[in-house]
């Protein structure tokens, strides 16, 4: 008998997870000071350590700065004992999150249930917030994150998530695009990526909208749009990622054996 | 005056003093019984709850506060797990002021929560995580708010807009949001160690604890373990609150089952699995069923551990001590 949390998913979920872990992490670059929520952001930050950025400092909301995650013991939150096992330090997490608002923090990771063309996240309400379909748990610490550091987002690409606007904004992101972030007062922070299973996505300079900026292996155009609510800037030039090696996949599943995110 | 702004900004500063002034900060003993000392929580009041999601919640006091049957309580917490649930589904509150609400992000979003708030039955309040701890601190500071950087632009800002400012800052004109001081009635803590008076020492993520402390009036705090004041004073270093905050000090070893307490015990995984399982297939109708198992039909704390299953426990203990086990 162990004492850990049981789950079980089907195999293209996982290998949805894989992936989105894999193109993330490599996004990750080695001493940068990495803002991270639990699920695809902890994998891909604990992957990048092991592959190519073993300075990478990861803060969590719980209180934390440079946590060692072992493999197999994941935490199930970012705010649990788990997190804290031979980290550097141990903050308030009022003061962890003020690192944010300092300006120590290079990247900031998260999911989300919603995103939409400008970056916008939302993790509150499903339908008309007055009436929702769904409330969803909220913010946490995701509104403090995308108001103050460089955003990496990492979710599965499916129509109803890539939404032309989010039923509402819990973390901002470029709001109503061009300048409307920086009118509200958020004069730090960006959205630097999106990144899914099928391509990685950045934001066009002027109008902050959603533009495709590399595509999966076995990808196409096509398969995007057909999964997005929105139409995303097409740019002349397109990349292909690399797929996921051998090592970084055999690496992932050590570190999430019982499959406690990957499923 | 909607319920929010008889809880959030607008106390006047001499009121909040004269709430402290009122109340005895000497030095006495404080230990008493847990349902004596959920005596102390009146009904409508503002109840802070320490820790962080499912880690050193004091879950025994928010199981007594369900047990007592308090009502109309304004709730707050950083990050709000399973004893979120316990309080919605036994009625005790009808406002909560949180960031972030189920169990945990393993267990998916929790059908309790959604049943009281989607009907508007019970108020959610979705602050940030920092906006909740800067809140804490305007009040432990004796301030009536603190300039942020965050909640600018969101919907957040929009969906508590009654309770929410902005300014342009007097030295530089940049645009600020004002967060209005959380001061509440009494917050419950969980803490490794205490002495008779309060004084309190606690291990690991010392969370929102300092802060939230001194913004309430009062702390009821339930402890792994009563020390001497000897101990105390031999490393005051690692006391974090204060005996004058203190209200009252209860002996409770797994007091936060089952969820976690730093370095002596992990969650109790297969009961947290059990209860998401509940609520999951029954919604509501599962939460009262755990409430009669759990919450109202234990004759004491003990049983309430007992009920849990003392393997389980054990194994919770052996996951909790690795922490620092090399």
């Amino acid at each position: 008998m162990t004492n850990s949390v049981t789950k079980t998913a089907t195999k293209s979920k996982r290998s949805t997870a894989e992936l989105l872990s894999v193109m993330s992490s490599r996004l990750l670059e080695d001493g940068s000071i990495l803002f991270a929520g639990v699920g695809i952001p902890l994998l891909a930050a604990t992957l990048a350590q092991r592959m190519h950025a073993p300075h990478l400092t990861i803060l969590f909301e719980g209180g934390v700065v440079g946590p060692y995650i072992e493999s197999g013991k994941l935490p199930p939150s970012t705010n649990e004992a788990r997190t804290s096992r031979m980290a550097n330090m141990v903050p308030s997490s009022t003061d962890v999150m003020a690192l944010l608002q300092r300006g120590y923090v290079d990247y900031g990771f998260m999911g989300g249930a919603q995103v939409d063309q400008y970056g916008n996240l939302n993790s509150s309400f499903i339908g008309d917030p007055a009436s929702p379909k769904i409330r969803l748990p909220g913010s946490g610490g995701g509104n403090d994150i995308a108001s103050l550091a460089r955003m990496i987002v990492a979710m599965p690409h499916e129509k109803k998530r890539f939404v032309g606007k989010v039923d509402f904004v819990t973390s901002p992101g470029y709001l109503d695009g061009g300048t409307t972030r920086r009118d509200a007062g958020l004069i730090t922070g960006s959205m630097h990526k999106v990144i899914t299973d099928l391509c990685i996505m950045d934001f066009d300079e002027q109008t902050k909208r959603m533009r495709l900026e590399a595509l999966h292996p076995g990808v196409e155009v096509a398969d995007v749009l057909e999964n997005t609510g929105f139409e995303p800037i097409l740019p002349d030039k397109l990349d292909v990622t690399a797929p996921p090696t051998d090592e970084e996949l055999r690496i992932l599943n050590e570190i999430d054996p019982d499959g406690m995110y990957l499923n | 005056m909607t319920a929010s702004s008889k809880v959030l900004g607008g106390t006047s500063y001499l009121d909040l003093r004269e709430r402290l002034r009122s109340r005895d900060r000497g030095w006495r003993e404080k230990v008493m019984s847990l349902s004596d000392a959920i005596g102390l929580v009146n009904d409508g009041d503002h109840m802070a709850i320490g820790g962080n999601t499912f880690s050193r919640t004091p879950f025994a006091a928010v199981w007594e506060v369900v047990r007592q049957k308090k009502k109309n309580l304004t709730v707050s917490r950083n990050i709000t797990s399973s004893e979120g649930d316990l309080l919605l589904a036994g009625g005790c509150t009808e406002h909560y002021i949180t960031s972030w609400f189920s169990q945990g992000i393993v267990w998916g979003v929790s059908k309790v929560m959604r049943h009281f708030m989607e009907s508007g039955a019970v108020k959610y309040d979705e602050w940030s995580h920092m906006s909740i701890g800067m809140m804490y601190r305007a009040g432990a500071l004796g301030l009536p708010f603190m300039p942020t950087r965050v909640m600018m632009g969101s919907d957040m800002a929009r969906l508590v807009a009654d309770d929410l400012k902005e300014m342009d800052c007097p030295y530089t004109g940049e645009k600020l949001t004002l967060l209005p001081a959380l001061n509440p009635d009494v917050a419950l803590i969980h803490v490794h160690r205490a002495d008779a008076y309060g004084n309190a020492q606690y291990d690991g993520l010392p969370f929102m604890e300092a802060d939230l402390a001194l913004a309430a009036d009062k702390v009821i705090l339930t402890c792994e373990q009563i020390i001497s004041n000897d101990r105390i004073r031999r490393a005051p270093d690692q006391t974090k609150i204060p005996f004058f905050a203190v209200e009252a000090v209860v002996e409770l070893p797994y007091g936060c089952m089952p969820h976690e307490c730093s370095g002596l015990y992990e969650p109790y995984y297969s009961h947290m699995d059990y209860y998401a399982r509940l609520t999951r297939e029954k919604g509501i109708e599962g939460a009262n069923e755990y409430l009669q198992e759990y919450v109202y039909g234990p004759e004491d704390w003990n049983d309430f551990l007992n009920r849990l299953g003392f393997s389980g426990i054990i194994e919770a203990t052996k996951a909790g001590r690795r922490l620092y086990s090399d």
